[in-house]
């Protein structure tokens, strides 16, 4: 049983209208394991992801997670199960404090009779422990989001996902628009929910930032699997050169 | 010296110090020019004219942070009282009629969220549209004469704006229902997913919160509270007049952004807003006590909205380079 995979979606199909977005997808993530999910523009990496996440309803096919068959009809349905997503554009609110960001949806409460508010402290005290797990040493959670680098950001969204016991975490495209150092340091955090029992998903069309974090890498390309390559992956080059002669 | 910057610091980034430092300049300005201004008597008449303004503000500002606006609550300020007047002069009771007309003003708000919603059009439109369409029927309704206020209504006066010694019990409704709003944003889930709503709409879905449903509610309580304002009004003057509100719907929303709030979402506060309808309703009774002719109000209020604006942005640079 350990050796079963955490995630398997078999022979998913999804349209769009008449636009057929992927066909025939089989899509694979073990235990402990960063996948990497290349493909070009419009390949059908997103579309797969949102299937996965629960933001749309495959046309035909089957999920299964911990070896059971799901049916997630909402983000809240999978994020339950444990699987998280984080947006290129839409992992943190700016304008929102640090502690405000990490709860967002899931914030504690303290009750008195049928009253409950905001516990405040928890949620500063919770936070600033939940960025140290991925090595961000901040030292107030109350100041807004959009005052810490882009890599900062990114690091908030998975502590976030750390902290409510995530056991998959899709990361789309959580290298773009950052700066050479920061995508280093995402790729930290990536190399770091390994040794915390984490699986992830690294969707992105840049080769080189997942090669060298990737367990394994699957290829879509115009909505079909091209290719999976595990441990014995090919060289850099010869992905390349798979992926533009699809 | 650190504690001293980080503490600056952090007054200067609370969201409401720009409009508590512009009401004691004004406040000082029209001290200066008039004594009076500050005598027992004017203060009383301020705070009788300030929370009909600031109840209404109160929604207003809520449903700008989750990121929508409400052009409609002048139109529905002035509809919720003919509604209560009318029901009550064609035989209901004065509790039935104050309901329902409550609950009409909850409908409108409703409407203005799924049509808004639904149909996916700006709220600046469909709430522009609406006021049109109310103040319509209010006019339709009236003639465009105003009703007759029954003395059945003199109990629903007493509760909403009665004396209590030297203040009358709007200004404590007032200060309930920004107490309620402040714990309702700082300190409730509720509120922070409002934030996130208008903060950003995609990362709120994400994180399974119901964007669509808080901005209903946030549209019904803005309605709510612009009929409730109306109702205060009404009995405090004891008339129903049918061009009552008109044009208050954008000193709401000028009172929520010189109180800090954003025309974006995301960003405000109800304590600020308050401050900013005291503003403006200061900067009115100000220049009648200065003797100034009242044409210039509106030029004030104009200026004090883009000072108070540029000023926040001022404050909010300032506040990050003493980092």
């Amino acid at each position: 049983m350990k050796n079963s995979a955490l995630v398997e979606m078999r022979n998913i199909d999804k349209w769009f209208g008449r636009v057929c977005a992927l066909q025939g997808v089989d899509f694979t993530i073990g235990r402990n394991e960063v996948v990497g999910l290349v493909g070009d523009n419009g390949a059908g990496k997103s579309t797969l992801i949102k299937i996965l996440a629960g933001v749309y309803p495959a046309d035909k096919g089957e999920i299964y997670f911990e070896d059971r068959k799901v049916h997630f009809s909402s983000p809240k349905d999978a994020m339950q199960a444990g699987i998280e997503t984080i947006y290129q554009q839409t992992a943190v609110v700016d304008v929102m404090s640090i502690m405000r960001n990490v709860f967002m949806g899931r914030e504690p409460v303290r009750r008195f009779g049928p009253v409950e508010w905001l516990d405040v402290e928890k949620m500063a005290q919770e936070s600033i422990k939940a960025l140290k797990k991925v090595d961000l040493h901040l030292r107030s959670a109350a100041i807004p989001v959009g005052e810490l680098s882009g890599g900062q950001r990114q690091g908030v969204a998975i502590a976030r996902a750390m902290y409510f016991k995530t056991k998959l975490l899709i990361l789309d495209e959580p290298t773009s628009n950052l700066s050479v150092k920061e995508s280093r340091k995402v790729l930290q955090f990536i190399e770091d929910l390994k040794n915390q029992n984490v699986s992830s998903v690294f969707i992105t069309h840049n080769l080189y930032h997942v090669y060298p974090v990737a367990d394994r890498i699957t290829l879509l390309s115009h909505g079909k699997k091209i290719g999976e390559f595990g441990e014995d992956k090919p060289s850099m080059e010869e992905l390349i050169k798979i992926m533009i002669s699809s | 010296m650190e504690t001293l910057l980080s503490k600056s610091k952090r007054i200067l980034t609370v969201k409401e110090v720009s409009s508590l430092i512009m009401l004691l300049a004004v406040m000082l300005i029209f001290y200066l020019l008039s004594p009076l201004f500050l005598s027992l008597d004017n203060i009383q008449t301020i705070l009788v004219i300030v929370p009909e303004l600031g109840i209404m503000v109160a929604g207003v500002t809520v449903l700008m942070i989750s990121g929508e606006f409400d052009l409609s609550v002048g139109s529905i300020f002035a509809l919720s009282p003919i509604v209560m007047v009318e029901l009550i002069n064609s035989g209901w009771n004065l509790w039935s009629a104050t309901i329902l007309a409550l609950a009409l003003c909850c409908g409108a708000g409703l409407l203005n969220g799924v049509v808004t919603i639904e149909l996916g059009i700006p709220s600046f439109i469909t709430t522009l549209g609406t006021m049109m369409i109310w103040r319509g029927v209010v006019l339709l309704i009236t003639r465009g004469w105003p009703p007759f206020f029954p003395e059945e209504a003199i109990p629903l006066a007493q509760i909403i704006v009665g004396e209590v010694g030297f203040v009358r019990l709007s200004v404590i409704w007032f200060g309930v229902i920004i107490l309620f709003f402040w714990i309702l944003l700082e300190r409730s889930r509720f509120g922070n997913w409002i934030f996130a709503t208008g903060g950003n709409p995609g990362t709120a879905r994400a994180l399974g919160i119901n964007t669509k449903g808080v901005k209903c509610a946030n549209f019904m309580m803005s309605s709510f509270l612009a009929g409730f304002s109306g109702l205060i009004q009404a009995c405090r003057l004891q008339a129903v007049i049918p061009s009552a509100g008109s044009g208050v719907e954008l000193q709401a929303i000028a009172a929520s952004v010189i109180g800090g709030t954003f025309l974006t979402g995301g960003i405000g506060s109800v304590v600020g807003s308050s401050i900013g309808c005291f503003l403006i309703r200061i900067i009115d009774n100000g220049l009648v006590m200065a003797r100034a002719p009242g044409y210039w109000f509106r030029v004030f209020i104009g200026m004090i909205l883009i000072i108070a604006v540029v000023l926040n942005i001022f404050i909010v640079k300032k506040a990050r380079k003493m980092r």
